[in-house]
Protein backbone atom coordinates (compact mmCIF):
# COMPACT_ATOMS: atom_id res chain seq x y z
CA UNK A 1 0.00 0.00 0.00
CA UNK A 2 1.53 3.11 -0.61
CA UNK A 3 2.39 5.46 1.77
CA UNK A 4 -0.23 8.33 0.65
CA UNK A 5 -3.17 5.77 1.12
CA UNK A 6 -1.63 5.00 4.81
CA UNK A 7 -1.83 8.49 5.43
CA UNK A 8 -5.01 9.19 4.68
CA UNK A 9 -6.62 6.16 6.63
CA UNK A 10 -4.50 7.37 9.15
CA UNK A 11 -6.09 10.27 9.11
CA UNK A 12 -9.56 9.05 8.28
CA UNK A 13 -9.35 7.04 11.57
CA UNK A 14 -8.00 9.41 13.70
CA UNK A 15 -10.69 11.83 12.71
CA UNK A 16 -13.28 9.44 13.40
CA UNK A 17 -11.77 8.99 16.86
CA UNK A 18 -11.47 12.91 17.57
CA UNK A 19 -15.84 13.25 16.67
CA UNK A 20 -16.77 9.76 17.69
CA UNK A 21 -18.48 9.04 14.08
CA UNK A 22 -17.14 5.46 13.06
CA UNK A 23 -16.36 4.63 9.23
CA UNK A 24 -16.62 1.63 7.03
CA UNK A 25 -14.49 -0.83 7.36
CA UNK A 26 -11.15 -0.36 5.93
CA UNK A 27 -11.09 -4.17 4.31
CA UNK A 28 -14.45 -3.74 2.60
CA UNK A 29 -12.36 -0.73 0.62
CA UNK A 30 -9.06 -1.95 0.22
CA UNK A 31 -9.01 -5.76 0.00
CA UNK A 32 -5.57 -6.16 -0.09
CA UNK A 33 -4.50 -4.64 3.03
CA UNK A 34 -2.01 -6.46 4.88
CA UNK A 35 -1.36 -6.58 8.33
CA UNK A 36 2.06 -4.88 8.02
CA UNK A 37 -0.18 -1.78 6.19
CA UNK A 38 -2.19 -1.88 9.11
CA UNK A 39 0.66 -1.42 11.68
CA UNK A 40 1.36 1.36 9.52
CA UNK A 41 -2.10 3.33 9.43
CA UNK A 42 -2.15 2.62 13.07
CA UNK A 43 1.23 4.54 13.59
CA UNK A 44 -0.20 7.28 11.36
CA UNK A 45 -3.33 7.39 13.70
CA UNK A 46 -1.24 7.41 16.97
CA UNK A 47 1.06 9.90 15.57
CA UNK A 48 -2.01 12.40 15.11
CA UNK A 49 -2.68 12.17 18.57
CA UNK A 50 0.45 12.21 19.55
CA UNK A 51 0.73 15.99 17.51
CA UNK A 52 -2.43 16.61 19.02
CA UNK A 53 -0.63 16.72 22.32
CA UNK A 54 -0.85 12.82 24.10
CA UNK A 55 1.81 11.47 24.97
CA UNK A 56 2.75 7.27 24.35
CA UNK A 57 2.77 5.80 28.08
CA UNK A 58 2.17 1.97 27.50
CA UNK A 59 1.25 -1.26 25.52
CA UNK A 60 -2.05 -2.90 24.87
CA UNK A 61 -2.18 -6.98 23.77
CA UNK A 62 -5.40 -7.71 21.75
CA UNK A 63 -6.58 -10.92 20.52
CA UNK A 64 -5.15 -13.17 22.85
CA UNK A 65 -7.43 -15.55 23.77
CA UNK A 66 -8.96 -18.50 20.96
CA UNK A 67 -12.25 -17.04 20.73
CA UNK A 68 -11.19 -13.87 20.05
CA UNK A 69 -8.51 -15.50 17.48
CA UNK A 70 -11.25 -17.72 15.88
CA UNK A 71 -13.46 -14.85 15.22
CA UNK A 72 -10.75 -13.20 13.60
CA UNK A 73 -9.22 -15.56 11.86
CA UNK A 74 -5.98 -15.35 12.70
CA UNK A 75 -4.01 -17.04 15.33
CA UNK A 76 -1.01 -14.69 16.78
CA UNK A 77 -2.12 -11.71 19.29
CA UNK A 78 -2.15 -7.87 17.99
CA UNK A 79 -0.94 -4.61 19.71
CA UNK A 80 -2.09 -1.05 20.14
CA UNK A 81 -0.01 2.17 21.79
CA UNK A 82 -1.80 3.37 25.29
CA UNK A 83 -2.01 7.03 25.54
CA UNK A 84 -1.95 9.98 28.01
CA UNK A 85 -5.54 10.42 26.86
CA UNK A 86 -6.74 6.92 27.46
CA UNK A 87 -5.94 7.11 31.02
CA UNK A 88 -9.17 6.77 34.54
CA UNK A 89 -7.85 5.84 38.08
CA UNK A 90 -10.04 3.08 39.75
CA UNK A 91 -13.20 4.60 40.75
CA UNK A 92 -13.62 7.25 38.36
CA UNK A 93 -17.07 7.76 36.00
CA UNK A 94 -15.94 6.89 32.10
CA UNK A 95 -18.23 9.09 30.39
CA UNK A 96 -19.80 7.15 27.82
CA UNK A 97 -20.39 10.54 25.54
CA UNK A 98 -16.37 10.05 24.80
CA UNK A 99 -17.04 6.88 23.04
CA UNK A 100 -18.35 5.03 20.12
CA UNK A 101 -19.40 1.71 21.27
CA UNK A 102 -17.41 0.58 24.10
CA UNK A 103 -17.19 -2.68 26.08
CA UNK A 104 -15.29 -3.91 28.51
CA UNK A 105 -12.95 -6.60 29.37
CA UNK A 106 -11.03 -7.53 32.63
CA UNK A 107 -7.24 -7.69 32.26
CA UNK A 108 -4.14 -7.92 33.80
CA UNK A 109 -1.68 -5.12 33.46
CA UNK A 110 2.31 -4.86 33.86
CA UNK A 111 4.34 -2.09 34.91
CA UNK A 112 8.00 -2.44 34.07
CA UNK A 113 11.11 -1.54 35.75
CA UNK A 114 13.48 -2.57 32.99
CA UNK A 115 13.74 -2.33 28.81
CA UNK A 116 12.67 -4.92 26.96
CA UNK A 117 14.59 -5.17 23.87
CA UNK A 118 13.37 -8.13 21.76
CA UNK A 119 13.62 -10.64 19.69
CA UNK A 120 14.83 -13.77 22.44
CA UNK A 121 12.86 -12.30 25.46
CA UNK A 122 11.49 -15.17 27.32
CA UNK A 123 8.60 -14.93 29.73
CA UNK A 124 11.67 -15.41 32.31
CA UNK A 125 12.82 -12.18 31.35
CA UNK A 126 8.68 -10.69 31.32
CA UNK A 127 8.90 -11.44 35.21
CA UNK A 128 11.77 -10.36 35.84
CA UNK A 129 11.62 -6.81 33.71
CA UNK A 130 7.81 -6.49 35.61
CA UNK A 131 8.00 -4.03 38.75
CA UNK A 132 4.58 -4.90 39.13
CA UNK A 133 1.14 -6.59 38.00
CA UNK A 134 -2.53 -4.86 38.78
CA UNK A 135 -5.77 -5.60 37.77
CA UNK A 136 -7.49 -3.43 35.31
CA UNK A 137 -10.35 -3.14 32.56
CA UNK A 138 -9.78 -1.89 29.08
CA UNK A 139 -12.47 -0.66 27.77
CA UNK A 140 -12.17 -1.15 24.17
CA UNK A 141 -13.77 0.60 21.06
CA UNK A 142 -13.96 0.47 17.55
CA UNK A 143 -13.92 3.51 15.07
CA UNK A 144 -15.32 0.86 12.23
CA UNK A 145 -19.04 0.96 12.13
CA UNK A 146 -20.51 -2.03 14.17
CA UNK A 147 -17.44 -3.80 15.02
CA UNK A 148 -17.18 -4.92 11.38
CA UNK A 149 -13.53 -5.81 12.05
CA UNK A 150 -11.31 -8.21 10.46
CA UNK A 151 -7.39 -8.12 11.90
CA UNK A 152 -6.08 -5.60 9.41
CA UNK A 153 -9.24 -3.02 10.20
CA UNK A 154 -8.33 -3.47 13.93
CA UNK A 155 -5.13 -3.36 14.46
CA UNK A 156 -4.97 -0.52 11.97
CA UNK A 157 -7.29 1.24 14.49
CA UNK A 158 -5.04 1.05 17.43
CA UNK A 159 -5.87 -2.28 18.37
CA UNK A 160 -9.49 -1.19 18.83
CA UNK A 161 -8.42 0.62 22.32
CA UNK A 162 -10.66 3.07 23.58
CA UNK A 163 -9.98 3.73 27.26
CA UNK A 164 -8.45 1.82 30.67
CA UNK A 165 -8.49 1.84 34.21
CA UNK A 166 -5.66 0.72 36.28
CA UNK A 167 -7.13 -1.06 39.76
CA UNK A 168 -4.89 0.26 43.01
CA UNK A 169 -3.26 -2.96 44.47
CA UNK A 170 -0.19 -4.25 43.02
CA UNK A 171 0.92 -7.76 43.07
CA UNK A 172 4.46 -9.48 42.18
CA UNK A 173 4.76 -11.78 39.97
CA UNK A 174 7.16 -13.57 42.16
CA UNK A 175 4.81 -14.18 44.86
CA UNK A 176 1.40 -14.17 42.78
CA UNK A 177 0.56 -17.04 40.40
CA UNK A 178 -0.41 -14.74 37.59
CA UNK A 179 -1.05 -18.03 35.25
CA UNK A 180 -3.45 -19.89 37.62
CA UNK A 181 -4.97 -16.28 39.26
CA UNK A 182 -8.77 -16.46 38.67
CA UNK A 183 -10.49 -13.23 37.60
CA UNK A 184 -14.37 -12.60 38.48
CA UNK A 185 -15.84 -9.91 36.45
CA UNK A 186 -19.48 -8.89 37.85
CA UNK A 187 -21.67 -5.65 36.39
CA UNK A 188 -24.00 -4.56 38.79
CA UNK A 189 -23.48 -6.54 41.44
CA UNK A 190 -24.21 -10.07 39.82
CA UNK A 191 -21.62 -12.27 38.48
CA UNK A 192 -21.00 -11.60 34.39
CA UNK A 193 -18.18 -13.96 33.95
CA UNK A 194 -15.18 -15.78 35.16
CA UNK A 195 -11.72 -16.34 33.52
CA UNK A 196 -8.19 -17.08 34.18
CA UNK A 197 -4.95 -16.51 33.41
CA UNK A 198 -3.83 -18.91 31.45
CA UNK A 199 -6.55 -17.92 28.75
CA UNK A 200 -4.12 -15.07 27.58
CA UNK A 201 -1.64 -16.99 25.35
CA UNK A 202 -1.05 -19.50 28.44
CA UNK A 203 -0.13 -16.78 30.41
CA UNK A 204 0.23 -13.46 30.70
CA UNK A 205 3.82 -13.22 30.41
CA UNK A 206 3.87 -15.55 27.05
CA UNK A 207 1.65 -12.01 25.39
CA UNK A 208 3.95 -9.45 27.22
CA UNK A 209 7.20 -12.04 26.05
CA UNK A 210 5.24 -11.73 22.59
CA UNK A 211 5.18 -8.16 22.15
CA UNK A 212 8.41 -7.62 23.42
CA UNK A 213 9.92 -9.58 20.40
CA UNK A 214 7.18 -8.37 17.83
CA UNK A 215 8.13 -4.55 19.21
CA UNK A 216 11.72 -5.59 18.80
CA UNK A 217 11.65 -7.17 15.25
CA UNK A 218 9.81 -3.48 14.34
CA UNK A 219 12.21 -1.11 16.24
CA UNK A 220 9.86 0.44 18.44
CA UNK A 221 11.23 0.79 22.07
CA UNK A 222 9.56 -0.71 25.05
CA UNK A 223 10.63 0.95 28.24
CA UNK A 224 10.96 1.16 31.86
CA UNK A 225 7.61 2.58 33.30
CA UNK A 226 5.53 1.62 30.12
CA UNK A 227 1.92 0.02 31.37
CA UNK A 228 1.17 -3.19 29.28
CA UNK A 229 -2.48 -4.12 29.06
CA UNK A 230 -1.78 -8.17 28.68
CA UNK A 231 -5.40 -9.39 26.89
CA UNK A 232 -8.54 -10.11 28.11
CA UNK A 233 -9.32 -13.09 30.42
CA UNK A 234 -13.27 -12.31 30.02
CA UNK A 235 -15.97 -12.34 27.87
CA UNK A 236 -16.65 -8.41 26.48
CA UNK A 237 -19.28 -6.72 28.20
CA UNK A 238 -21.11 -3.92 26.67
CA UNK A 239 -21.76 -1.22 28.74
CA UNK A 240 -24.69 1.74 29.30
CA UNK A 241 -25.34 4.99 31.76
CA UNK A 242 -25.38 3.75 35.13
CA UNK A 243 -23.20 0.54 34.67
CA UNK A 244 -20.88 -0.63 37.67
CA UNK A 245 -17.99 -3.44 36.55
CA UNK A 246 -15.59 -4.73 39.56
CA UNK A 247 -13.07 -7.41 38.63
CA UNK A 248 -11.20 -9.33 41.14
CA UNK A 249 -8.02 -11.02 40.23
CA UNK A 250 -7.82 -14.21 42.66
CA UNK A 251 -4.55 -13.21 44.95
CA UNK A 252 -4.55 -10.15 44.02
CA UNK A 253 -7.23 -7.46 44.19
CA UNK A 254 -10.53 -5.43 42.42
CA UNK A 255 -10.57 -2.89 39.84
CA UNK A 256 -13.95 -1.05 39.29
CA UNK A 257 -15.18 1.38 36.88
CA UNK A 258 -18.51 3.07 36.49
CA UNK A 259 -20.05 4.54 33.22
CA UNK A 260 -22.73 7.67 32.97
CA UNK A 261 -23.88 9.07 29.74
CA UNK A 262 -24.26 7.65 26.36
CA UNK A 263 -22.23 6.56 23.54
CA UNK A 264 -22.17 7.60 20.08
CA UNK A 265 -23.62 4.41 18.16
CA UNK B 1 -38.66 -27.02 45.32
CA UNK B 2 -41.57 -29.95 46.09
CA UNK B 3 -40.42 -32.82 46.65
CA UNK B 4 -43.13 -34.47 45.76
CA UNK B 5 -43.30 -38.28 45.82
CA UNK B 6 -46.55 -38.82 43.18
CA UNK B 7 -44.75 -42.74 41.73
CA UNK B 8 -45.90 -45.89 43.99
CA UNK B 9 -43.23 -48.04 45.11
CA UNK B 10 -43.60 -50.42 41.94
CA UNK B 11 -42.54 -47.59 39.47
CA UNK B 12 -39.98 -46.29 41.34
CA UNK B 13 -38.35 -50.34 41.89
CA UNK B 14 -38.78 -50.48 38.32
CA UNK B 15 -37.17 -47.07 37.31
CA UNK B 16 -34.25 -47.36 39.92
CA UNK B 17 -33.85 -51.46 37.56
CA UNK B 18 -33.85 -49.78 34.34
CA UNK B 19 -31.34 -46.68 36.05
CA UNK B 20 -28.94 -49.31 37.84
CA UNK B 21 -28.84 -51.63 34.77
CA UNK B 22 -27.70 -48.70 32.78
CA UNK B 23 -25.22 -47.64 35.28
CA UNK B 24 -23.55 -50.99 35.69
CA UNK B 25 -23.32 -52.16 32.46
CA UNK B 26 -22.42 -48.93 30.24
CA UNK B 27 -25.76 -48.31 28.28
CA UNK B 28 -27.51 -45.37 26.96
CA UNK B 29 -31.52 -45.61 28.21
CA UNK B 30 -33.98 -42.89 27.11
CA UNK B 31 -34.87 -40.37 29.88
CA UNK B 32 -37.53 -41.17 32.04
CA UNK B 33 -39.91 -38.79 31.68
CA UNK B 34 -40.53 -40.17 28.03
CA UNK B 35 -42.49 -42.62 29.93
CA UNK B 36 -43.70 -40.79 33.07
CA UNK B 37 -44.05 -37.40 31.94
CA UNK B 38 -45.87 -36.10 35.34
CA UNK B 39 -42.70 -37.71 36.90
CA UNK B 40 -41.53 -34.72 39.74
CA UNK B 41 -38.26 -34.22 41.08
CA UNK B 42 -39.48 -35.31 44.08
CA UNK B 43 -39.70 -38.58 42.33
CA UNK B 44 -36.04 -38.48 41.13
CA UNK B 45 -34.85 -38.50 44.04
CA UNK B 46 -37.28 -41.34 45.53
CA UNK B 47 -35.15 -43.58 41.95
CA UNK B 48 -31.90 -42.37 43.27
CA UNK B 49 -32.57 -43.09 47.08
CA UNK B 50 -33.76 -46.56 45.96
CA UNK B 51 -30.59 -46.86 43.60
CA UNK B 52 -28.28 -45.93 47.11
CA UNK B 53 -29.94 -48.66 49.38
CA UNK B 54 -29.32 -51.32 46.88
CA UNK B 55 -25.77 -50.38 46.11
CA UNK B 56 -24.84 -50.39 49.81
CA UNK B 57 -27.08 -53.60 50.57
CA UNK B 58 -24.12 -55.14 47.63
CA UNK B 59 -21.74 -53.75 50.19
CA UNK B 60 -20.87 -50.65 48.58
CA UNK B 61 -19.97 -47.59 51.16
CA UNK B 62 -21.26 -44.00 50.54
CA UNK B 63 -18.18 -41.54 50.72
CA UNK B 64 -20.33 -38.66 50.61
CA UNK B 65 -22.05 -36.21 48.44
CA UNK B 66 -22.57 -33.93 45.00
CA UNK B 67 -23.25 -30.89 43.93
CA UNK B 68 -24.91 -30.44 40.03
CA UNK B 69 -26.33 -27.66 37.57
CA UNK B 70 -24.44 -25.26 40.03
CA UNK B 71 -23.97 -22.85 37.10
CA UNK B 72 -26.50 -20.04 36.09
CA UNK B 73 -26.08 -21.10 32.64
CA UNK B 74 -26.69 -24.61 33.39
CA UNK B 75 -29.49 -24.11 35.81
CA UNK B 76 -31.38 -21.79 32.96
CA UNK B 77 -30.86 -24.41 30.60
CA UNK B 78 -32.78 -26.58 33.06
CA UNK B 79 -34.80 -24.34 33.90
CA UNK B 80 -34.39 -24.64 37.88
CA UNK B 81 -33.33 -22.40 40.35
CA UNK B 82 -31.50 -24.88 42.89
CA UNK B 83 -28.76 -27.15 42.23
CA UNK B 84 -29.70 -30.94 42.21
CA UNK B 85 -27.34 -33.79 44.13
CA UNK B 86 -25.98 -37.41 44.00
CA UNK B 87 -24.53 -39.63 46.26
CA UNK B 88 -21.27 -40.15 45.50
CA UNK B 89 -19.89 -44.33 46.74
CA UNK B 90 -15.98 -46.10 47.13
CA UNK B 91 -16.81 -47.57 44.01
CA UNK B 92 -16.42 -44.29 41.83
CA UNK B 93 -12.75 -43.33 43.42
CA UNK B 94 -10.58 -43.39 41.40
CA UNK B 95 -6.38 -42.34 42.51
CA UNK B 96 -4.88 -39.53 41.37
CA UNK B 97 -2.59 -40.19 38.14
CA UNK B 98 -4.32 -43.83 37.12
CA UNK B 99 -5.51 -44.99 34.23
CA UNK B 100 -9.40 -44.55 34.05
CA UNK B 101 -11.35 -47.58 32.03
CA UNK B 102 -13.96 -46.21 29.70
CA UNK B 103 -15.90 -49.65 28.64
CA UNK B 104 -17.71 -49.67 31.27
CA UNK B 105 -19.02 -46.45 30.38
CA UNK B 106 -21.71 -44.49 28.07
CA UNK B 107 -20.15 -41.43 27.10
CA UNK B 108 -18.08 -39.81 29.86
CA UNK B 109 -17.04 -36.40 30.17
CA UNK B 110 -15.08 -34.42 33.25
CA UNK B 111 -15.14 -31.16 34.89
CA UNK B 112 -13.31 -29.27 37.40
CA UNK B 113 -14.26 -29.02 40.69
CA UNK B 114 -13.54 -27.63 44.03
CA UNK B 115 -14.03 -30.19 46.76
CA UNK B 116 -14.68 -30.25 50.44
CA UNK B 117 -13.84 -32.60 53.19
CA UNK B 118 -16.22 -31.90 56.50
CA UNK B 119 -15.40 -31.90 59.94
CA UNK B 120 -18.31 -31.43 61.38
CA UNK B 121 -22.21 -32.75 60.92
CA UNK B 122 -24.49 -30.42 59.15
CA UNK B 123 -27.81 -30.25 58.84
CA UNK B 124 -30.28 -27.86 56.65
CA UNK B 125 -32.62 -26.71 56.44
CA UNK B 126 -31.23 -22.96 56.53
CA UNK B 127 -27.41 -24.02 56.16
CA UNK B 128 -25.25 -20.71 55.23
CA UNK B 129 -22.11 -20.61 53.05
CA UNK B 130 -20.21 -19.80 56.06
CA UNK B 131 -22.06 -22.56 58.08
CA UNK B 132 -19.91 -24.95 55.18
CA UNK B 133 -16.74 -23.08 55.54
CA UNK B 134 -17.09 -23.10 59.54
CA UNK B 135 -17.82 -27.00 59.29
CA UNK B 136 -14.79 -27.71 56.84
CA UNK B 137 -11.97 -29.58 57.68
CA UNK B 138 -10.17 -28.90 54.25
CA UNK B 139 -10.74 -28.19 50.45
CA UNK B 140 -8.72 -29.99 47.87
CA UNK B 141 -9.11 -30.25 43.82
CA UNK B 142 -11.06 -32.73 41.83
CA UNK B 143 -12.41 -33.68 38.85
CA UNK B 144 -15.44 -35.61 38.53
CA UNK B 145 -16.45 -37.70 35.40
CA UNK B 146 -19.58 -37.34 34.63
CA UNK B 147 -21.91 -39.99 32.69
CA UNK B 148 -25.54 -39.75 31.81
CA UNK B 149 -26.58 -42.80 31.00
CA UNK B 150 -29.46 -40.97 29.19
CA UNK B 151 -29.01 -41.10 25.00
CA UNK B 152 -27.03 -38.05 23.91
CA UNK B 153 -26.72 -36.52 27.49
CA UNK B 154 -30.40 -35.52 26.73
CA UNK B 155 -32.64 -35.00 30.05
CA UNK B 156 -34.75 -33.56 32.41
CA UNK B 157 -34.48 -32.99 36.02
CA UNK B 158 -36.45 -35.52 37.25
CA UNK B 159 -34.40 -37.65 34.80
CA UNK B 160 -31.04 -36.71 36.18
CA UNK B 161 -31.70 -36.77 39.42
CA UNK B 162 -32.94 -40.63 39.57
CA UNK B 163 -29.37 -41.30 37.42
CA UNK B 164 -27.90 -39.88 40.40
CA UNK B 165 -26.58 -36.50 38.65
CA UNK B 166 -24.84 -38.34 36.27
CA UNK B 167 -22.86 -39.42 38.81
CA UNK B 168 -20.00 -42.04 37.38
CA UNK B 169 -16.29 -41.66 39.22
CA UNK B 170 -14.33 -39.21 40.59
CA UNK B 171 -10.68 -38.08 41.32
CA UNK B 172 -9.82 -35.94 44.19
CA UNK B 173 -6.00 -34.98 44.93
CA UNK B 174 -3.44 -32.09 44.63
CA UNK B 175 -3.04 -29.96 47.63
CA UNK B 176 -5.39 -29.78 50.37
CA UNK B 177 -5.82 -26.28 52.44
CA UNK B 178 -8.16 -24.73 55.32
CA UNK B 179 -10.69 -22.70 53.48
CA UNK B 180 -9.69 -19.73 55.71
CA UNK B 181 -6.21 -19.84 54.27
CA UNK B 182 -7.53 -19.14 50.33
CA UNK B 183 -10.20 -16.86 48.29
CA UNK B 184 -12.60 -19.65 47.37
CA UNK B 185 -14.32 -17.17 45.19
CA UNK B 186 -11.63 -16.52 42.54
CA UNK B 187 -9.34 -19.79 42.57
CA UNK B 188 -8.65 -19.59 38.86
CA UNK B 189 -8.98 -23.27 36.59
CA UNK B 190 -7.35 -24.69 34.05
CA UNK B 191 -8.03 -27.84 32.34
CA UNK B 192 -6.09 -29.56 29.37
CA UNK B 193 -6.73 -32.82 27.54
CA UNK B 194 -3.75 -33.60 25.28
CA UNK B 195 -1.45 -30.63 26.93
CA UNK B 196 -4.18 -28.36 25.12
CA UNK B 197 -6.46 -25.99 27.52
CA UNK B 198 -9.65 -26.77 26.38
CA UNK B 199 -11.85 -24.91 29.02
CA UNK B 200 -11.16 -22.71 32.00
CA UNK B 201 -12.84 -20.28 34.28
CA UNK B 202 -12.57 -19.51 38.11
CA UNK B 203 -14.69 -20.51 40.81
CA UNK B 204 -17.19 -18.11 41.54
CA UNK B 205 -18.78 -19.89 38.55
CA UNK B 206 -20.33 -22.16 41.24
CA UNK B 207 -22.80 -20.31 42.39
CA UNK B 208 -20.82 -17.26 43.25
CA UNK B 209 -19.14 -19.25 45.81
CA UNK B 210 -18.49 -22.83 45.83
CA UNK B 211 -19.51 -23.30 49.29
CA UNK B 212 -22.78 -22.10 48.46
CA UNK B 213 -23.93 -25.14 46.96
CA UNK B 214 -22.17 -27.30 49.53
CA UNK B 215 -24.86 -25.47 51.57
CA UNK B 216 -27.98 -25.53 49.06
CA UNK B 217 -26.91 -29.20 49.07
CA UNK B 218 -27.15 -29.54 52.41
CA UNK B 219 -30.63 -27.93 52.82
CA UNK B 220 -31.65 -30.55 50.14
CA UNK B 221 -30.57 -33.24 51.66
CA UNK B 222 -32.91 -31.55 55.08
CA UNK B 223 -35.45 -32.01 52.66
CA UNK B 224 -35.07 -35.50 51.51
CA UNK B 225 -34.67 -36.23 55.85
CA UNK B 226 -30.75 -36.38 55.85
CA UNK B 227 -28.41 -34.62 57.39
CA UNK B 228 -24.16 -34.37 55.75
CA UNK B 229 -22.33 -36.34 58.13
CA UNK B 230 -18.96 -35.58 59.56
CA UNK B 231 -15.80 -37.07 57.37
CA UNK B 232 -18.10 -36.59 53.70
CA UNK B 233 -15.95 -35.39 50.99
CA UNK B 234 -18.65 -33.30 48.98
CA UNK B 235 -18.07 -31.76 45.06
CA UNK B 236 -19.14 -28.55 45.09
CA UNK B 237 -20.09 -28.35 41.05
CA UNK B 238 -18.45 -28.00 37.76
CA UNK B 239 -16.47 -24.68 37.54
CA UNK B 240 -15.60 -25.27 33.81
CA UNK B 241 -17.84 -26.92 30.77
CA UNK B 242 -18.08 -31.02 30.86
CA UNK B 243 -15.20 -32.07 28.05
CA UNK B 244 -15.82 -35.60 26.60
CA UNK B 245 -12.94 -37.75 26.85
CA UNK B 246 -12.12 -40.81 25.09
CA UNK B 247 -9.77 -43.93 25.34
CA UNK B 248 -6.22 -42.34 24.86
CA UNK B 249 -7.00 -38.96 26.11
CA UNK B 250 -4.83 -37.64 29.33
CA UNK B 251 -6.51 -34.92 32.03
CA UNK B 252 -4.94 -32.30 34.27
CA UNK B 253 -6.67 -30.24 35.79
CA UNK B 254 -4.97 -27.22 37.36
CA UNK B 255 -5.81 -24.84 40.45
CA UNK B 256 -4.80 -21.81 41.90
CA UNK B 257 -3.93 -22.11 45.25
CA UNK B 258 -4.99 -25.71 44.69
CA UNK B 259 -2.05 -27.67 42.63
CA UNK B 260 -3.86 -30.01 40.04
CA UNK B 261 -5.26 -33.29 39.51
CA UNK B 262 -4.41 -35.55 36.34
CA UNK B 263 -5.62 -38.90 34.89
CA UNK B 264 -5.52 -40.77 31.39
CA UNK B 265 -8.04 -42.76 29.96
CA UNK B 266 -8.30 -46.26 28.41
CA UNK B 267 -10.20 -48.82 26.78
Amino acid sequence: MDQQKITAYGDELYEAWLACRPVRPLLEREPDITIEDAYQIQERFVARRVQAGETIIGKKIGATSKPVQDFLGVYQPDFGMLLSGMVYQEGDTIDLATLIQPKAEAELAFVLKADLKGPGITAMDVIRATDYVLPCFEIVDSRITDWKIKIQDTVADNASCGVYVLGKTRGDPRKLDITLAGMVLEKNGELFSTGVGAAVQGSPANAVAWLANTLGELGIPFKAGEVILSGSQSALVPVVDGDELVCTVGGLGTCSVKFSGRSKA
Amino acid sequence: MSMNVTLGREDIVRLCERVEGAQTRAYAIPKLTDEYPNMTIGDGYAVQLELRRRFLAQGHRQVGWKAGLTSKAKMIQMGVNVPSIGFLTDRMARPENSAIKTSDLVHPRVECEVAFVMKKTLKGPNCTRQDVLDATDYVLPAVEIIDSRFSGFKFDLPSVVADNGSSARFVGGGRARYPADIDLRTLGVVMEKNGEIVTLGASAAVLGHPAEAIAMLVNILAELGEELPAGSFVMSGGITEAIPVKPGDSIVARFQELGSVSMRFIE
